[in-house]
C-alpha cells in the first residue's frame, strides 16, 4: 500500500530539515501506529503524504500502490485514495459543511470518472455516517468546523473520512481532544471502515486509542527517522517505560 | 491678465456643458426646477474634481472621467426580469419612467411630473462643494419615480426601482417618502446595455419606527460609467438595512450619506465589490449619529481581480449629542492579482464622549491552509479557490435576513464567477 523509502524533507521556507532518512512500509489491509515525542515529526510526516507545499522532499521516494505520489498534488492524491485526518481540522468560515461535503465527495468521484452523487443519496449517506458518529445533522448545517468544539471537529474528520472511503487513511491525533465516550465512538467509526484493501496509520501518543483500535505494528518516530518497529506490545512497552531507552539504543 | 485663470477644461467637462445648451429645451420642468439646473451647471463648470480634493482623493474624477457621450435619442431598453419573485417593477428605460402600476399603501408618481410641477425643485440642490453626483444629476435629469410609502403600511412584495440604460446619458431619481412604523424591501437595479454615463439619486426619509431594506444591485456593462448616489435620514427607532452590490461598470462612484437624526435609528449597510477587468469603483460613505443611543454598522467585503481598483471611504461622525452611539465598521478585501489594488480609507469624527465605536481594514490574498485543507479533501485547485473566494463574499450576503433576497443574490455572485472565475 504504502512505501516509504530514505525520505528527507525540508521546510520550504527555511530549509530546516525535519524528515531525516524515514522508512516505512504499510502492507494492505495494516493498521500501523506511529508514536514519538513531541516535535519529532509525525505530523510533519502525514502534511507530506496529504501534499502539502510547506514542506519540500529533498531524497527518498513516496509510493503509493507502487506509483510515486511526490509530483501530484493534494488533490490529485485525495483523489487516488490519500485521506488525512488533521490533527488541528481548519475552521472555514462560509463554506457549509454540508455544500463542502458534497463539493469534496463529487470531485473525487469526478476525477476518478464516477458519476456525481444526487442530492437526496448524499443526504441518505450523510445522515447514516452522521448517525453511526453521535452527530447532530443540524451542525453540517454550519459552516465548515466553524465554532465546532474540540471533540466535534475529530468526529467531523471521521465523518469526511467515512464518506469519502480512501484507501490510506492518515489519523493524526485524531484521539486528543475527546472525552472517553467520544474516544470509543470515534475508534468504532475507524474500526468500521478497517478492511483487507484499506490500510491506516494512526499518529498517537496514547496506548489508550490503541486499545480500542488495535495496530498491525507500531513505529517510532525520533528526529524525523523511524527508530524502532514491532508490533502492539512496542506501545505497551513505551506506556511503561518511556521513550528514553529506545531513544538511547537507537543513538 | 486673468489671475484665476483654471486649467484648460478636459473632454468630459466640455462635452458636459455643451451638452446642457444642446438639451436643455427638451429636459422637462417648471421655472423653480430651470433655475435649480442653471446653478448645478454653474457648479460643473467649475471642474471636476482631482485627487486634490480630499473626497476624491482615491478616485480622481477629471484624469478618470475620459470622455462623455452624447444624449442618445435613439437609445431603447428593455425592462429586466425582477431581482426577486413578486415584485413590482417600476422600470425607467433610458431614462424615461414607463408605467405606474398600482402598489397597495404606496402612492407611486413619475418624476417628470414632479419635475413639471416644480415640486422636486427643493430637493435639488448639492451637499457641499465636493458634490459632482447631485448637480450632474439636477442639471440633467429626466425621470424616475417618486415613492411615498403610507404610515403604517406593510408593503406586499419587493419594489424593484429598475434604471436601464442603452447608452448615451441617463440622468434618473428616486425620492422615496417612508411613513412611521412601515415596511419595505426596494430593490434598486441598475443596469443596462451600453457604453452609458448614468447618473441616480435617491433621498430618502424613513419615518418613525419604520423598517427599510434598500439593496442597490449595479450591473452595468464594462463601458459603462456609474455614478449613485444615496441619500438617507432616519427619524427616531427607524431602521434601515442597506445592502450595495458592485458587480460592473468601468468607472463606479456610489456615494451614500445617511443621517441616524432620531433617537434609537440603527442602520445597517453591507456592500460587496467584486471588481474585474480595468474597472475603477468607489464606495464613499458618510455617515452621521446625530442622536443619542444609534446604532450602524457596516461590513464591506471585496474581490479584486485583474487590473481593478476599488476605493472605500467611511467617514463616521458622531455628534455631541448622540451619547451611546455604537459604531462598528470593517472593510476586507480579498485580492486576487498582482495588479489589482483597493484602498480603504475609514474615519471616525468622534464628538461625543459615550460612544462604542470601531473600524478595521484587512487586504488579505487566499489562506493557503484553507487552501490546503480543502485540496486534501480531493477539491481541484481552481475549485477549491472558486469555493473560497466565494466564501468570503456570501458570508455578508448570509446575513441578510430575507431569505429569497439572499438566495437571489447569492445567484448573481454564482453569475460573476461563472464569468470571471
Ligand atoms: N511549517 C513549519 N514551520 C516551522 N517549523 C515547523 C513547521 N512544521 C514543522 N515544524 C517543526 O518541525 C518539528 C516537527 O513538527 P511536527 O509537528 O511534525 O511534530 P509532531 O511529531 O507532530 O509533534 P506533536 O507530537 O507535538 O504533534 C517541530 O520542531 C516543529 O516546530
Ligand atoms: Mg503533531
Amino acid at each position: 500500500m504504502l512505501e516509504i523509502r530514505n525520505l528527507h524533507a525540508r521546510i520550504a521556507e527555511t530549509g530546516t530539515e525535519i524528515i531525516r532518512g524515514l522508512d516505512l512500509t504499510v502492507r494492505d489491509g495494516e493498521v500501523a501506529a506511529i508514536m514519538g515525542p513531541n516535535g519529532s515529526g509525525k505530523s510533519t510526516l502525514s502534511y507530506i503524504l496529504a501534499g502539502r507545499d510547506d514542506y519540500e522532499v529533498t531524497e527518498g521516494e513516496i509510493l503509493f500502490n507502487g506509483q510515486s505520489i511526490l509530483g501530484m498534488d493534494p488533490a490529485e492524491r485525495a483523489a487516488s485514495g490519500i485521506f488525512l485526518a488533521f490533527q488541528y481540522p481548519l475552521e472555514i468560515p462560509g463554506v457549509a459543511t454540508m455544500e463542502f461535503l458534497k463539493v469534496a465527495l463529487n470531485a473525487q468521484r469526478k476525477a476518478r470518472g464516477e458519476p456525481e452523487l444526487k442530492i437526496p443519496d448524499l443526504l441518505r449517506k450523510v445522515k447514516e455516517a452522521a448517525g453511526r458518529l453521535n452527530m447532530d445533522m443540524a451542525m453540517l448545517k454550519r459552516p465548515l468546523n466553524v465554532g465546532f468544539s474540540g471533540g466535534e471537529k475529530k468526529r467531523a474528520e471521521i465523518l469526511q473520512m467515512s464518506l469519502l472511503e480512501p484507501k490510506l487513511c492518515v489519523l493524526d491525533e485524531t484521539d486528543s481532544g475527546l472525552d472517553i465516550d467520544a474516544l470509543k465512538v470515534v475508534a468504532d467509526g475507524v474500526n468500521a471502515l478497517r478492511a483487507p484493501d484499506r490500510s491506516m496509520v494512526v499518529i498517537t501518543h496514547y496506548q489508550r486509542l490503541l486499545d480500542y483500535i488495535v495496530p498491525d505494528t507500531v513505529h517510532v518516530l525520533y528526529k524525523g527517522r523511524v527508530i524502532k518497529s514491532g508490533d502492539k506490545s512496542l506501545a505497551l512497552d513505551l506506556e511503561q517505560n518511556g521513550y528514553a531507552d529506545i531513544i538511547g539504543e537507537a543513538a | 491678465m486673468n489671475m484665476h485663470a483654471k486649467p484648460q477644461r478636459t473632454h468630459a467637462e466640455t462635452a458636459l456643458i455643451d451638452g446642457f445648451v444642446e438639451r436643455f429645451s427638451d429636459l422637462p420642468g417648471n421655472e423653480a426646477v430651470i433655475r435649480r439646473r442653471d446653478d448645478a451647471v454653474e457648479r460643473l463648470k467649475a471642474g471636476l474634481p482631482t485627487r486634490r480634493v480630499e473626497a476624491w482623493h482615491y478616485t480622481d474624477l477629471r484624469r478618470l472621467l475620459a470622455t462623455v457621450p452624447a444624449y442618445d435619442p435613439t437609445a431603447s431598453a428593455r425592462p429586466l426580469p425582477a431581482l426577486l419573485q413578486g415584485s413590482t417593477v417600476l422600470p425607467v428605460l433610458n431614462g424615461v419612467a414607463a408605467h405606474a402600476p398600482r402598489i397597495e399603501g404606496v402612492s407611486v408618481v413619475g418624476l417628470e411630473q414632479k419635475l413639471a410641477d416644480g415640486s422636486i425643485a427643493p430637493a435639488m440642490t448639492s451637499r457641499d462643494a465636493a458634490d459632482v453626483i447631485a448637480p450632474l444629476n439636477a442639471a440633467f435629469v429626466t425621470d424616475g419615480w417618486f415613492l411615498d410609502i403610507a404610515d403604517g403600511a406593510a408593503v406586499d412584495g419587493p419594489i424593484e426601482l429598475q434604471n436601464v440604460q442603452a447608452g448615451g446619458q441617463v440622468h434618473v431619481r428616486f425620492p422615496v417618502r417612508v411613513g412611521a412604523g412601515a415596511r419595505a424591501t426596494i430593490v434598486e437595479r441598475q443596469s443596462g446595455s451600453g457604453d452609458a454615463l448614468v447618473s441616480s439619486v435617491s433621498h430618502m426619509t424613513v419615518g418613525e419606527g419604520a423598517d427599510i431594506t434598500w439593496v442597490i444591485l449595479q450591473e452595468q456593462p464594462v463601458g459603462a460609467t456609474h455614478f449613485g448616489q444615496f441619500n438617507a435620514v432616519l427619524a427616531k427607532d427607524a431602521k434601515l438595512t442597506l445592502f450595495v452590490m458592485n458587480t460592473g461598470g468601468k468607472l463606479v462612484r456610489q456615494e451614500i450619506k445617511v443621517d441616524a437624526k432620531g433617537e434609537g435609528a440603527v442602520f445597517n449597510l453591507r456592500g460587496v465589490n467584486l471588481l474585474n477587468g480595468d474597472s475603477h469603483t468607489d464606495v464613499t460613505m458618510v455617515l452621521d449619529h446625530s442622536a443619542p443611543n444609534t446604532t450602524s454598522s457596516e461590513i464591506i467585503r471585496n474581490v479584486v481581480t485583474g487590473r481593478a481598483r476599488g476605493v472605500f471611504q467611511g467617514q463616521i461622525r458622531v455628534d455631541r449629542l448622540a451619547q451611546k452611539t455604537d459604531a462598528k465598521m470593517a472593510c476586507n478585501t480579498l485580492l486576487l492579482s498582482d495588479e489589482g489594488e483597493f484602498s480603504a480609507k475609514p474615519e471616525l469624527e468622534i464628538f461625543a464622549d459615550d460612544v462604542a465605536c470601531g473600524h478595521g481594514a484587512t487586504v488579505t490574498e487566499i489562506d493557503r491552509s484553507h487552501l490546503f485543507y480543502l485540496m486534501a479533501r480531493g477539491v481541484p485547485e481552481k475549485q477549491a479557490r472558486g469555493l473560497l473566494v466565494r466564501a468570503f463574499v456570501a458570508e455578508v450576503i448570509e446575513g441578510l435576513e430575507d431569505e429569497a433576497l439572499v438566495a437571489a443574490l447569492e445567484a448573481k455572485l454564482e453569475a460573476w464567477f461563472a464569468r470571471n472565475g
